[in-house]
């Protein structure tokens, strides 16, 4: 059984470091919202959960067609990292984005485009998860499993547009800004690297995740191989 | 068997693929079971909203489209469930794989047969809840999203009941799977169905109408390229 590489270990105590630094920049550095006061800190990893789940989801995506065209299931164990890391980061920026919205938007919940599609993303891959769970062959899992983050991931652009044709009230913090948006505000330089940090440190925890959870599904092939061998 | 039909004219695909549909509508108009029990089930569906949502006339303007859609969409799972099932069950699924034919003319066979039985039950259903309701349904506009819509449904509606018949949840599974992704669709026609049952402004049904055929070829096109990985053993 292999140990644990060394650039793994490097790749967990520099997501550490990464992870604690942001923090202190979330809390310390970056200055107090004047209008929203301190649950505009919530933004930092709001944000940067999201951004972290749609990696998952997309890294899901891609390994499930490099598995239908190469069939090698090294791919499978990348695709199913890819949406198990995705629906916690997808879960946690739902649940942050909540605790923004009740002081912000005077209710936790609101049936905007980004809230619905990211909630029906969280059912889709929910989904996967229970049709995973269904099937025992575990070539046959892995083919459905690739061809349903295909479908799932194709059909999230679309419902993000179909519901976007209502009017949002969700804020655009970067890029161009919709004056019908409510609880938007202008980041200033510390704001800004705070955020870009934030981003860095979470593309590094997910990477750390990523990684630790392929090794496990492999070592998870390799005791159910000893234990057939065992049997047998 | 051959005699009995005539072979109809075209490439071998088009032919494969007219076989299976065939094939289909004769096995549905001997045994009568997934159309029956769709049909039976949609008006059930009508029946209980009309007590869970107390459809006065003002609310039955604002919910009809909504209501016809749940409606089309619960009865289509029950519809796609029945169809793989039976394949799966008997045996012929095997056989049907066995054939030399292009696999994916069995995939657009299987949808085209599964999209005709969605529209005979869209067929009964309007008629009958134009009259339970008296709203008039009959309005090209409202047919021709329904025949977008459904065609949607059963694109990806057909490549995902015949993952379903493979697992161990079968009928559980397939709504599981399907309504998730299916979101686009069912949203544009619900909208698109509404406008044109308010009458409203071209302009504002457009999008909607857009949106319907983007989601239906990028649907169609995905199940079509990924359908042949769901059915290799």
């Amino acid at each position: 059984m292999a140990s644990k590489p060394r650039l793994l270990t490097v790749l967990d105590i520099v997501t550490a470091l990464l992870m604690a630094a942001a923090i202190y920049m979330v809390f310390i550095f970056a200055p107090m919202e004047r209008v929203m006061g301190a649950v505009q800190k919530v933004f930092y990893f709001h944000v940067a959960a999201g951004w972290a789940g749609m990696l998952g989801f997309f890294v899901a995506f891609v390994a499930g067609i490099v598995y239908l065209i190469t069939k090698q299931s090294r791919w499978d164990r990348v695709e199913l990292a890819g949406v198990e890391i995705g629906l916690v980061f997808m879960f946690i920026c739902i649940v942050t984005g909540s605790i923004w919205a009740r002081p912000i938007w005077n209710t936790w919940w609101t049936w905007d485009p980004r809230l619905t599609t990211a909630t029906i993303m969280e059912l889709a891959y929910a989904a996967y998860m229970m049709l995973r769970s269904g099937i025992e062959d575990p070539e046959r899992r892995a083919r459905f499993g690739a061809v349903y983050s295909i479908v799932a991931f194709i059909s999230v652009p679309l419902t993000f547009f179909s519901i976007r044709i209502f009017r949002t009230i969700h804020p655009v913090v970067i890029g161009s800004n919709d004056p019908t948006a409510q609880g938007t505000f202008n980041m200033t330089p510390a704001m800004g690297q705070t955020f870009a940090f934030s981003l860095i440190a979470f593309s590094f925890l997910f990477a750390a995740l990523l990684w630790h959870r392929i090794r496990l599904g492999k070592l998870q092939e390799d005791v159910e191989r000893l234990k057939l061998q065992l049997q047998s | 068997m051959r005699t009995a039909v005539t072979r109809p004219a075209g490439t071998p695909f088009v032919r494969s693929m007219l076989a299976v549909v065939w094939k289909d509508l004769a096995a549905e108009w001997r045994s009568k079971e997934i159309l029956s029990s769709m049909l039976v089930f949609a008006l059930l569906v009508i029946l209980i909203f009309n007590f869970a949502l107390e459809l006065d006339a003002s609310a039955r303007r604002e919910a009809t489209a909504g209501i016809l859609w749940v409606t089309l969409a619960f009865a289509g799972t029950l519809g796609l469930n029945r169809s793989m099932a039976v394949e799966k069950d008997r045996g012929c699924l095997d056989g049907l794989l066995l054939a030399p034919v292009d696999r994916t003319a069995i995939y657009f066979g299987k949808s085209i047969a599964n999209w005709l039985f969605m529209l005979s039950v869209a067929l009964i259903v309007l008629p009958v809840y134009s009259i339970l309701y008296n709203v008039n349904l009959f309005n090209p506009g409202l047919l021709m999203v329904i025949l977008l819509g459904s065609e949607g449904y059963v694109a990806i509606g057909t490549l995902l009941s015949s993952m379903a018949v493979q697992t161990r949840m079968r009928d559980i599974l397939l709504p599981i799977l399907l309504f998730p992704v299916i979101i686009p669709v069912v949203l544009a026609s619900v909208k698109a169905s509404y406008g044109y049952l308010q009458g409203s402004a071209m302009t504002d049904i457009q999008p909607w109408i857009t949106l319907l055929v983007a989601s239906d070829l990028i649907f169609t096109a995905v199940a079509f390229m990924v359908f042949d990985y769901v059915v290799e053993e």
